[in-house]
């Protein structure tokens, strides 16, 4: 029986000098980089494939089978890219990953350049976590003066450059094509896939995108074993991954643990909602992902899960809302962050987010109507599916299930000429 | 009216190693245009057309990039530039108070500098610290769990010249122009200042601790994937 929680990466963060080198060696780091080298590439991948990792990302695409699509022998250089872009409302465990263990992230980075016979890696860090983007610099310099990183890797013939490269703003830029534009240095626009980037990636070379948390779980992959990481999880969802709670829990904070545990394990553990409220709604992956209610409580918050309860996993990011959260305000909020981060290169995406800001803000205000809600599912029958990438498809979901579980409460406002909640009694300090 | 002499052959300098550090050259425009902005605290047309000379690029074609990206700023902003977090989870935290209070407080709009040129303010998306909400970042550093009236007290240290020091972060806070530089690829000596981890980031371990849990030891060496077997049998 695997316990409740299970610390692999978070494991020794509570130590002062958790990101330096020394740091990280005193808890076993740097041992499964050897370990790889002294295999062969596509063993690594095999490793991988059979530990049954899936990617960290959102997505849950098996990570060694994503590997294994990059082209052998075709004689080009070959890239990694890393996706540390964490803009995903809600999420927040990249970044606490990259503070206070950026090692794990690059040893993760060296093995998995190795296995896809990768000569450089790209880490693309959102711009907006300076102290992230000293951490990773200073980590990657720490690596490269032990010889983990540079020409000739320990000895092994093995050469890898790691390039640590600050976005500038766009959530956009973690859609890991429009991130590939990015990282040449253009605007951030999604590409056409296929090519996928395993075929045509940054400078329409095989590159291999996967997300911080999946690179970091690599190492201890190879150290214990795949079966050690296939033992965590549920069948089809295995190992460990981050849960972060965030909003009107009681103490809100970050929770290893293997897939399939519950909200509401977790909330026993974060002790509870806020004391004298409870659970109105809350998102199982971030902003992107339909929200579920107090219904769910007891769904295992593994890929497949999640899928059947009507939502995704994506990230993890359980933001969680009380009973004095006004559900049209919430959709209201996202929905506008969707119409600022539309890239605008698709009509459905680019309008369609324009358009539900203006009916949602009538209707927040208390000046829609019932068809107004049908106006809304109608553009989100034209976004989904028809979007050129999942930012429009992901834009529909606050809509499409906050009106599914709140129609009333949207309706409510017109009745009442405006929004019925207080928003001060929402707050964190709010002591009613 | 270029960048003078003196300045560009500076910036040329820094530019060489930013460019020397990627496979392709385009690649180093977003690092580049941060290099200007930390020059001049925003991306001028001095700044865009150097970008543009350094990597045989149009002015226009960096233009389009410049106004893409958010942490572009086309116009001076404060010395310390304010970030209130506005995305939903935030804003119902308390985010939006915090943002209409300063704006009131401080008298200025968004991305408008306070007449001391100090500070200015701006709504900003999820910065990922959702768990330590309502956050604040200043030059995109953390204030964690902020109220309106912390938010204004930072300020006011700010507009004072008081040191202030994020809760996840170097011991001095860095200037906005520093900060774009640090952005450009040239670290100050701060990586090691701060908290490995804050106390939300730290629960789950905590918690883990107390109750003596702990991820499954390692697979004993017989049950192992055959793929693995030329592994070292060494304890761990
Ligand atoms: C709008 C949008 C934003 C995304 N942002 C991120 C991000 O910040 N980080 C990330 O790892 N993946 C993000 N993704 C998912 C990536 O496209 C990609 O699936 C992922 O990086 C693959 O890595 P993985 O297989 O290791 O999960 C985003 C996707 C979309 C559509
Ligand atoms: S769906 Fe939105 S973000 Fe994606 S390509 Fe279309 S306009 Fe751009």
């Amino acid at each position: 029986m695997t316990d409740t929680l299970t610390p692999v990466l978070t494991a020794h963060w509570d130590e002062p000098d958790a990101f330096t080198l020394d740091g990280y060696r005193r808890g076993g780091g740097w041992q499964a980089l050897p370990k790889a080298l002294a295999m062969h590439p596509d063993e690594v991948i095999a490793v991988v494939k059979s530990s049954g990792l899936r990617g960290r990302g959102g997505a849950g695409f098996p990570t060694g089978v994503k590997w294994s699509l990059m082209p052998q022998g075709d004689g080009k250089p070959h890239y990694l890219a890393v996706n540390a872009d964490e803009s995903e409302p809600g999420t927040c465990k990249d970044v606490p990953i990259m503070m206070a263990n950026p090692h794990v992230l690059i040893e993760g980075s060296a093995i998995a350049a190795y296995a896809v016979r990768a000569s450089h890696v790209f880490i693309y860090v959102r711009g907006e976590v300076l102290h992230v983007v000293r951490r990773l610099r200073h980590a990657v310099q720490e690596a490269y003066e032990a010889g983990y990183l540079g020409r000739d890797v320990l000895g092994s013939g093995f050469d890898v450059e790691v390039i640590v490269h600050p976005g500038a703003g766009a959530y956009i830029c973690g859609e890991e094509t429009a991130m590939l534009d990015s990282l040449e240095g253009r605007r951030g626009l999604p590409r056409n896939k296929p090519p996928f980037p395993a075929q045509a990636g940054v400078y329409s070379l095989p590159t291999n995108v996967n997300n911080v948390e999946s690179i970091a779980s690599v190492p201890s992959i190879i150290v214990n074993g795949a079966d050690w990481f296939a033992g965590m999880g549920t069948e089809k969802s295995k190992g460990y991954g981050l849960f972060s709670l965030s909003g009107h829990v009681a103490n809100p904070g970050q929770f290893e643990a293997p897939l399939g545990i519950t909200l509401r394990e977790l909330l026993d553990l974060a002790g509870g909602v806020r004391a004298g409220h409870r659970l109105k709604f809350w998102t199982p992956g971030g902003s992107s992902v339909p929200m579920l209610t107090d219904a769910h409580l007891d769904v295992p918050l593994d890929f497949e899960s999640v899928l059947t309860a009507g939502s995704q996993l994506g990230t993890r990011a359980l933001q969680i809302f009380d009973e004095t959260t006004c559900v049209v305000r919430a959709v209201l909020r996202w929905t506008e962050f969707y119409q600022h981060e539309s890239c605008g290169k698709c009509t459905p995406c680019r309008e369609g987010t324009f358009w539900m800001v203006r009916v949602l803000d009538r209707l927040e205000h208390g000046n829609g109507t019932e068809e107004d809600l049908d106006k809304l599912l109608d553009i989100c029958d034209n976004i989904l599916g028809r979007a050129f990438c999942a930012l429009g498809d992901g834009a529909t979901s606050p809509v499409t299930s906050g009106i599914q579980y709140f129609r009333d409460e949207f309706m409510q406002h017109q009745k009442e000429g405006g929004c019925p909640f207080d928003p001060e009694a929402s707050t964190a300090w709010s002591t009613s | 009216m270029p960048f003078p002499e003196e300045v560009r052959s500076r910036l040329d300098a820094d530019a060489t190693q930013i460019i020397g550090r990627y496979p392709g050259s385009r690649s180093a425009l977003l690092p580049l245009l941060h290099l200007v902005q930390a020059e001049q605290g925003y991306v001028s047309a001095d700044g865009i057309e150097y970008c543009a000379a350094k990597l045989g690029l149009t002015e226009t074609e960096v233009t389009g990039v410049v106004t893409f990206y958010t942490m572009y700023k086309r116009h001076p902003v404060g010395e310390y530039h304010v970030g209130v977090c506005t995305n939903t989870l935030c804003a119902v935290m308390g985010g939006d108070h915090i943002l209409a209070d300063l704006h009131s407080y401080l008298g200025v709009g968004d991305d408008e500098p306070t007449p001391d040129g100090a500070v200015s303010i701006e709504h900003v998306e999820c910065n990922a610290a959702c768990d330590y909400a309502p956050v604040v970042m200043v030059n995109w550093e953390f204030f964690d769990n902020m109220t309106p009236a912390s938010a204004r007290e930072l300020t006011d240290d700010l507009r004072a010249g008081n040191r202030v020091t994020p809760t996840r972060g170097p011991g001095r806070l860095c200037t906005w122009r520093e900060a774009s530089r640090i952005l450009a690829g040239f670290n100050d000596d701060q990586a090691t200042d701060g908290p490995a981890a804050g106390p939300a980031s730290l629960l789950g371990l905590r918690i883990a601790r107390e109750h003596g849990w702990t991820a499954p030891e390692r697979a004993p060496a017989g049950r192992r994937a055959a793929n693995e077997s030329n592994e070292s049998k060494e304890p761990r």
